[in-house]
């Protein structure tokens, strides 16, 4: 049986209670809204690009410790990255919470490395445990495609 | 004390004890989910609001007649269509009494609450209301009593009016009377809030619609399972429950309205059924209640509904309602007791729902912990988004009880509220 520890780790439940970039960007290029109807979770990422660069990101809104330090993580990681480097982190992490274990789909060992390139990302492997809650740890992401692709609407996990 | 407790006198006492106490693991043991554990946990659950658990004689039931009894109804000469239609007439003759309506054409078998009210928004609604019309609604309603009401006032160019509550949760009446006038059409209201618990005094606020001559719809999906359901007392118009809530199947539901109002609304959907004679030019509508039930009916869920009823009328409406309200009382007092917590809908007359938010933890965090303890609770807006902007909380963690749920079931929970604090320590 999966442990709530799994869940909810230590570097997890601190950038819940202290997320980092947690702000508005007043001159932020791209910027898009993204919620979950089913739990009422609303983030806003914003993004000051440098031609295809992330400059800077940040992120406001409401949610569980699963997506607010989802949110926080991402925006450590992908600043200073380019788009396409984004979007394959996106990617990855994606693939990362909804691959189940033992599930097929790869052996372990590919799958651990390909965790390794997430960096500390990976501590969000305990979600694919809880189905119900991978859209929680993906709305940050689903946010950030959306800003990147100018997206007018906000995005929806449903 | 609203009037609609004070009819809590007239079910009769279960005939099998002799106890003056609720037998309630008795009632466990008609209840087989609740002794599968989840997650290697017993199983204690509280999300009754979104559906209740169903006893054997539920499940027997609806396995009898499709084992036995399978047929269509109202059309065939043959056994098993006369023996199907006599169980399902007999169903609906159980839900008459079971909410006291005069004649059992005024029962009509829907798929649930949602398709009760959005039947009489279609056809009382598109009839009678007009441009420049109101709707009256609360501001404790369910999405089911909000959006099917909007439709027909963005269709109609009327005006949905939303009676609020106070901090508490409970319905400012004098608010809500003055919100009624000459132009109300028609008040939609829940007899109990499903995010809240509140109890309504439905019939002090269906006589004041009266006095406008507004006709009033009573959402009933929270109020069957714990209280007694007197539609004649009430003096409503119209009164919607679902099955699967008052430990039924899903998929059906009921529709009670009174004979008068109903024989003047045009049909909801048209199909086999609901017609006396069908030409190319013109057909004749089956009278009441055929002529709403359009299609072969959820045959099955109507038998199980009534096996249902019949259960809860062995319990006795009263007694249950009575230990309930024990058990919620005491929920209440465990829940509020601890640090951090905050209860929303603290209304003095609730029944079935402890609605909370505890500070700094998400819902969805609480909820998920919960979970891992064998603990069964809903967590979000519980379709009520308004509601939780009234309270300016994006969610609730919601337990809510039916007639299994224990003293202990309650501890329990109380204990998984304090793991969820020292997981977040």
């Amino acid at each position: 049986m999966s442990d709530l520890r799994d869940l909810y780790q230590e570097l997890i439940l601190e950038h819940s209670k202290a997320p980092r970039n947690f702000r508005a960007l007043p001159d932020a290029s791209l910027h898009a809204e993204g919620y979950n109807p089913l739990c009422g979770d609303h983030f806003t990422v914003y993004l000051q690009m440098d031609g295809d660069s992330i400059r800077d990101v940040a992120f406001q809104g409401s949610g569980c410790a699963i997506s607010k330090a989802s949110a926080s993580m991402m925006t450590q990681t992908v600043k200073g990255k380019t788009k396409p480097e984004a979007e394959e982190l996106f990617h990855r992490f994606h693939e990362m919470v909804t691959n189940q274990p033992g599930a097929g789909g790869g052996n372990s060992a590919n799958s651990a490395s390909k965790e390794d390139k997430l960096g500390k990302l990976a501590v969000f492997a305990g979600v694919r445990d809880y189905p119900v809650r991978v859209k929680c740890a993906t709305l940050a992401w689903h946010t950030l495609h959306a800003a990147l692709e100018g997206a007018q609407q906000p995005v929806s996990t449903e | 004390m609203s009037s609609v407790a004070k009819q809590q006198t007239s079910q009769s006492s279960c005939q099998e004890e002799h106890t003056p106490r609720f037998d309630v693991e008795r009632i466990r043991r008609d209840f087989p989910i609740l002794h599968h554990p989840v997650r290697g946990k017993r199983l204690v659950y509280l999300d009754n609001a979104a559906t209740s658990q169903k006893p054997q004689v539920v499940i027997d039931a609806i396995r009898t007649y499709y084992e036995r009894d399978n047929a269509n109804i109202h059309r065939g000469v043959h056994f098993l269509s006369e023996r199907a239609t006599e169980e399902y007439e007999r169903a609906r003759s159980t839900i008459q009494h079971f909410v006291n309506a005069a004649d059992s054409k005024e029962v009509i078998f829907t798929r649930g609450t949602t398709e009760s009210i959005n039947l009489v928004a279609q056809t009382y609604g598109r009839k009678h209301v007009g441009a420049g019309d109101e709707v009256l609604v609360t501001a404790m309603e369910h999405h089911s009593n909000i959006v099917p009401w909007q439709l027909l006032c963005e269709e109609k160019n009327a005006k949905l009016r939303v009676a609020p509550i106070d901090d508490r949760g409970e319905l400012l009446v004098g608010e809500f009377e003055k919100l009624l006038g000459p132009s109300t059409k028609l008040v939609a209201l829940p007899h109990v809030s499903n995010a809240l618990g509140t109890v309504n005094p439905v019939a002090e606020l269906i006589e004041m619609a009266h006095g406008w001559n507004a006709p009033v719809l009573v959402d009933g999906a929270q109020a069957a399972p714990h209280i007694q359901i007197d539609v004649q007392a009430l003096d409503c118009d119209f009164y919607a429950f679902s099955g699967h809530k008052v430990y039924g199947p899903t998929g059906i539901g009921i529709l009670y309205g009174k004979a008068a109002v109903l024989d003047a609304m045009p049909p909801y959907q048209g199909g086999g059924d609901m017609i006396s004679s069908v030409t190319f030019e013109k057909t004749t509508y089956n009278k009441l209640p055929y002529k709403f039930e359009a299609g072969t009916p959820n045959v099955c869920g109507a038998i199980g509904l009534g096996a249902a009823l019949d259960y809860v009328n062995r319990l006795g409406v009263a007694k249950i309602a009575a230990y309930e309200e024990e058990v919620l009382t005491y929920a209440m007092g465990a829940v509020s007791a601890l640090p951090d917590v905050t209860v929303i809908g603290t209304a003095p007359h609730k029944a079935g729902v402890v609605s909370f938010v505890m500070d700094g933890i998400h819902p969805h965090d609480i909820g998920t912990i919960l979970d891992q303890e064998g603990i069964a609770v809903r967590t979000g807006h519980h379709c009520a988004q308004p509601v939780m902007q009234r309270f300016n909380v994006p969610a609730t963690v919601r337990a809510s009880f039916a007639v299994y749920n224990t003293r202990e079931e309650v501890d329990a929970l109380a204990a998984g509220i304090r793991k969820v604090r020292e997981v977040f320590a």
